[in-house]
């Protein structure tokens, strides 16, 4: 992307310079970073509930009779176990195995599929889908969607209580990693707006996403503040949205994952790679489960005082073995986390590592992901 | 707008310093802890350790970032706010007072000089 080019904004961009959030370039995209501070945001959604402006996500949308074949083709997951109305993580890979990006596919029906997608990545999903499309000849429509979709995050323990007042949708029925489209009522005349309203999410919490018409983004977010205040709502911005993805182990693409990186090293077989079907890029991902993998991903929590951060590089043994992904105070659990790649041969818990830290190698130790799981 | 002592002498890179009897007291400044958010982590030289200005001597870490801080004087460093290291969080809450991070002994104190006013710092940050 050109860097020089003008940042571009979401439907909200006035709304989250009126709060006065703090701005910041993410991805060639003005995003709020934070509103009130990034730990009091990520404490809100662990214990209240949180509102994000995600506008920025992409939307292609995948229609005709061969929908289901071309999803599936380019998908790693089983997508052939996703009902109507249900969601799927996986990931789109290039034909030598690394990630074009990861996704999230929603069933609308046998014809019918709806992907969302990373903001800096849509252009080049569209065009990686439609040439897969051509490419295996599928009778199906790849269209480039975004313009048409406005995206908000509700996320927390208070988000059924705070998106039910709105909408005549029996929240209860929706499932996690389930949706269906309804409406929201965004009043005082009674408008309505048509939603996709989905029990997804990237915090770990309880968490509703609503899709709407961008016309409707400014009258939603200001319902959803006056409907979430009895449940102690606030706006959170990408910050908190780091740190809660991180505590919950989840994978952000250009850290955890990207063009050099298999999901077989990112840790997503067998839940989200499928072997059983074809698929872009499968080769390496069946020859990577045969003999396992080189490297994974893992998790490590500091021992010693110092903060892992992207980049840094891990030692096993005093030796280089890999290097940070991401790395961040967890506010949940008062500690200093971070995902790593290391060798698979010393990826198992419980492996005493060190991070360098500006020159000076600090103690860390393997743990279990995700670092942070809600009591259900 | 936020009260930048009159007294102080400022970087580009945002420290402060006060300077009394040859002894400079070094921190960051309110617009530093402001731009970095919530602050959760502070590394600092121990005792006896020489700095020189311009020269990066210690950082500051909030949530996201990592930021370095330079020395705006030359000298030994005799003091360091130990207090920090277990409430890092004191310098979003008071930078320009009880957060203070080292004291150092001027080994040129004619460095001073080259520093900004208030007037000056607040001029560079836009705000004035």
């Amino acid at each position: 992307m050109d860097s020089t080019a003008p940042l571009r904004e979401t439907p909200l961009n006035a709304v989250h310079r009126s709060l006065g959030a703090r701005m910041v370039d993410f991805g060639g995209w003005d995003m709020p970073v934070q509103y009130s501070g990034i730990i009091e945001e990520h404490h809100t959604v662990r214990r209240a509930v949180g509102l994000f402006d995600v506008s920025h996500m992409g939307e292609i949308e995948i229609r005709g009779p061969e929908a289901f074949d071309l999803v599936n083709y380019a998908a790693t997951s089983a997508v052939s176990k996703v009902a109507d109305g249900q969601a799927q993580y996986a990931g789109l890979l290039y034909e030598h195995g690394g990630f074009v990006d990861d996704i999230l596919i929603y069933r609308v029906n046998g014809n019918e599929f709806f992907l969302c997608v990373n903001a800096s990545n849509q252009e080049k999903d569209h065009q990686h889908i439609q040439e897969l499309r051509d490419r295996k000849g599928f009778d199906c429509e790849v269209e480039f969607a975004s313009p048409r979709w406005a995206q908000l995050a509700v996320q927390g323990p208070g988000a059924a209580e705070t998106v039910q007042p709105i909408t005549d949708t029996d929240l209860s029925t929706i499932r996690y990693y389930r949706f269906r489209d309804g409406t929201l009522r965004l009043g005082p005349g009674g408008a309505e707006a048509p939603a996709r309203i989905a029990r997804t999410g990237y915090t770990g919490e309880d968490c509703f996403e609503l899709f709407v018409a961008p016309e409707f983004a400014e009258t939603l977010w200001a319902k959803l503040l006056e409907t979430g205040a009895a449940h102690g709502i606030k706006p959170c911005g990408l910050g908190a949205r780091n740190t809660l993805r991180l505590e919950a182990g989840m994978a952000l693409y250009g850290h955890e994952i990207g063009p050099s990186i298999t999901p077989i090293e990112a840790g997503l077989y067998p839940r989200n790679v499928d072997l059983s079907k074809e698929f872009q890029g499968k080769a390496l991902c069946e020859k990577q489960v045969r003999e396992g993998p080189s490297r994974k991903l893992c998790g490590i929590e500091m021992t010693e005082r110092g903060i892992a951060r992207d980049n840094y590089e891990v030692f096993v043994n005093g030796a280089p073995a890999g290097f940070v992904t991401s790395g961040s105070p967890s506010p949940t659990l008062n500690k200093n986390i971070a995902l790593c790649y290391l060798p698979a041969a010393v990826a198992q818990p419980g492996q005493a590592v060190a991070v360098q830290i500006r020159g000076q190698l600090a103690g860390a130790v393997t743990v279990p992901t995700p670092f942070y799981k809600r009591s259900k | 707008m936020s009260n930048y002592p009159e007294n102080y002498r400022y970087t580009k890179e945002h420290e402060w310093v006060s300077v009394e009897g040859g002894v400079a007291t070094i921190g960051i400044t309110h617009h530093a802890q402001s731009e970095l958010g919530d602050i959760v982590f502070v590394d600092l030289p121990k005792t006896g350790a020489i700095v020189t200005q311009h020269a990066v001597f210690g950082s500051v870490e909030s949530v996201k970032a990592v930021s370095d801080i330079y020395a705006p004087v030359s000298g030994e460093v005799i003091e360091v706010n130990g207090a920090l290291t277990p409430a890092p969080e004191k310098l979003n809450e008071d930078p320009h007072g009880a957060a203070w991070l080292v004291k150092v002994r001027l080994s040129a104190p004619e460095e001073i000089n080259t520093l900004l006013s208030d007037a000056e710092y607040q001029t560079y940050l836009g705000e004035s």
